[in-house]
């Protein structure tokens, strides 16, 4: 039917036969001499100071999250503000119906308390 | 009335019921952020909700009596009649929706005024699905409404159902967006256009009927929107999402986001591969059958009315896939109709469930309902239409509308799927009739039940307008026939366009 698929189709047959190889390989023949230095996580070096499983409070994830819809209206405006000349009037309103909307949300966290952090 | 939409006037023009109801979400946004703290604020923002869906619903039907219409353009909204008549149906669901929330909300104690700008921002997201032509369009209307319904999927804060829920639509529905965003990959791949008239002619001029990469990004179309319509083998979601949410976002769901995923689907076979159904018509075939068949078999083992109502909504998404199976115009008027019966007699048991239950209604057994018939008549009457609706039972909307469907099939010669779809009905009176029986043939558990049942303020005003209009779709379903016909009129014309359309903005 399509042959020219064959050569992918044998590639990806290929990498999953290699990747399964090297598992199955180290598992098989490698020594394993485990201490108690070697068997804890690596934090770039520092020692251990407790379980991941730790809860954090819900306020870090809501900074986060408002620092991402505010970080994508940058995005945006960079290219914006570079072709600026070229883009007229039509593009200064289209920006403005973005940032009117943003703006909306703005107001919307402020008032609703989730930038105050206590 | 013809608008010019290489003009950004023309283009905002087009747009108009879509500005007009994300403008008064962010509204309704504020008005939340100022009224918040206020005891009544939540049925406050309900009410603003409320008319600014009215004045959508008004919007589009202006657009609609006006007959407006953008001639040749390959836009990226479509201004047609099916946009009409589904943003029509999306809203009216919203409509019911919001008003069967205002007692539920407050017995439940959830009290988030935000609970309406999301339904509203959702009901926007829809109307971007029903109206899109183009998959980019499309897909941004449906992440549109997705995020707003996992949000609303998990309102209720308290109930660690809700939270699963929420979570469980959530990794899923983010799964089935990846699909359909490959899908619409692979077919930019394969025609490098995303507008649906343009893959049309794309298809016809390239001759790609046999390319292996249109056949695999329709397929991935139709694993993303079967996730999203809950269609059997993708359905695995449906009944835990469906038991955990609050009962009228589950309403909302099995209704207008249904109705939304499949308008978008119709579209897109239809006015993207209308010219070419041998790409997708087998495996839109064999999806219809399985739903029907597994949604209502499944149906038959519940006895929780709510996950025996999101069983038997599966397996009307069966129902509504041979419409899409059929393809033509004939098909698309046969959706709409029922479409429109569907969400009629959805909202409506689901109101009655929210009205006699408690606890989020997750503990209501079938046989809870027992003697229903002697304690609230009018309920019981109306659930009665209700359950012999969705079977199709002769006299009601859900009759007419299998009719309909039935008849557009047959037409389509696809005897087989037309024998399923009859025995498949037949099944599913195995479980909508006990429900009937338990009303009006068993005597009441013991003497508190039903004792706590709201029989008034808007709950009441749901059931009673949606079982009238039920009978009165089913006695006399002219009207809306008619209404149906002229929504689907569009699809009237499957000749291969001969020209490239011109692209506003591409000279």
């Amino acid at each position: 039917m399509k042959t020219e698929y064959i050569a992918l189709l044998m590639l990806m047959g290929l990498v999953v036969i290699t990747a399964l190889g090297m598992l199955v390989g180290s598992h098989f023949l490698s020594a394993r001499r485990p201490t108690k230095v070697k068997s804890t996580p690596y934090e770039s070096g520092i020692p251990v100071l407790g379980g991941t499983r730790e809860r954090f409070s819900v306020k870090f994830y809501l900074v986060a999250m408002l620092f991402i819809v505010f970080d994508i209206e940058t995005v945006f405006m960079i290219p914006w503000g570079v072709s600026f000349r070229q883009l007229g009037l039509f593009g200064l309103i289209e920006m403005l119906v973005f940032v009117l909307i943003l703006l909306v949300g703005f107001i919307y966290v402020w008032k609703r308390g989730a930038l105050e952090w206590d | 009335m013809q608008i010019d939409l290489a003009t950004p006037g023309g283009l905002a023009l087009s747009l108009l019921p879509e500005i007009f109801l994300v403008l008064w979400g962010c509204l309704v946004l504020l008005v939340a952020a100022w009224k918040h703290s206020e005891e009544n604020a939540t049925d406050l923002v309900g009410r603003i909700s409320l008319v600014g869906l009215l004045g959508t619903l008004a919007v589009v039907w202006w657009m609609w009596v006006g007959d407006w219409t953008a001639g040749e353009f390959a836009a990226m909204m479509a201004l047609d009649n099916f946009r009409y008549a589904t943003s029509s149906v999306f809203i009216i669901a919203s409509i019911l929706a919001v008003a069967m929330s205002f007692g539920y909300l407050g017995r439940e104690r959830i009290l988030i005024p935000e609970y309406y700008a999301l339904m509203l921002f959702g009901t926007a997201g829809m109307m971007f699905m029903g109206g899109g032509a183009d998959l980019i369009v499309i897909f941004i209307g449906l992440e549109l409404m997705s995020v707003c319904i996992y949000v609303l999927a998990g309102i209720n804060r308290r109930s660690v159902f809700s939270a699963e829920a929420a979570l469980k639509y959530f990794l899923l529905g983010a799964f089935a967006s990846a699909f359909f965003l490959y899908g619409i990959a692979l077919i930019y791949g394969a025609t490098g256009t995303t507008n649906l008239a343009l893959i049309d002619f794309q298809i016809a001029a390239s001759g790609l009927n046999d390319s292996v990469m249109i056949m695999l990004g329709v397929a991935f179309l139709l694993v993303g929107f079967g996730f999203k319509v809950g269609a059997v083998p993708f359905h695995m979601w449906a009944p835990d999402v469906y038991d955990g949410s609050p009962t009228p976002v589950t309403a909302y769901m099995a209704t207008a986001v249904k109705a939304a995923g499949f308008a978008a689907l119709f579209r897109i076979l239809l006015h993207g591969f209308g010219n070419s159904l041998e790409i997708w018509q087998t495996g839109v075939w064999w999806l219809a059958a399985i739903t029907m068949v597994l949604g209502n078999l499944f149906a038959l083992a519940q006895r929780n009315l709510k996950r025996m109502l999101a069983y038997s909504s599966i397996g009307h998404a069966g129902y509504l896939l041979v419409a899409v199976a059929s393809g033509g115009a004939m098909g698309a008027s046969a959706f709409i109709f029922y479409i429109v019966a569907y969400t009629l007699m959805t909202v409506g048991s689901f109101t009655v469930l929210s009205v006699i239950g408690r606890n989020g209604e997750r503990d209501v057994k079938i046989d809870d309902l027992s003697g229903l018939a002697s304690k609230h008549p009018w309920m019981a009457f109306a659930m009665l239409v209700f359950m012999l609706s969705l079977l199709g039972f002769p006299g009601t909307a859900g009759f007419m509308g299998k009719w309909y469907i039935l008849a557009a099939v047959l037409k389509a010669d696809q005897l087989s799927l037309a024998v399923v779809l009859v025995v498949a009905s037949v099944i599913s009176a195995g479980f909508y009739l006990p429900v009937v029986m338990a009303m009006y043939m068993k005597p009441t558990t013991d003497a508190d039940s039903h004792r706590n049942a709201i029989t008034s303020g808007a709950a009441k005003w749901v059931v009673i307008g949606t079982a009238l209009a039920l009978l009165v779709f089913g006695v006399w379903p002219n009207r809306l026939a008619d209404v149906s016909a002229n929504g689907a009129d569009n699809f009237r014309q499957v000749s291969p366009i001969t020209t490239p359309l011109s692209t506003p903005g591409a000279e």
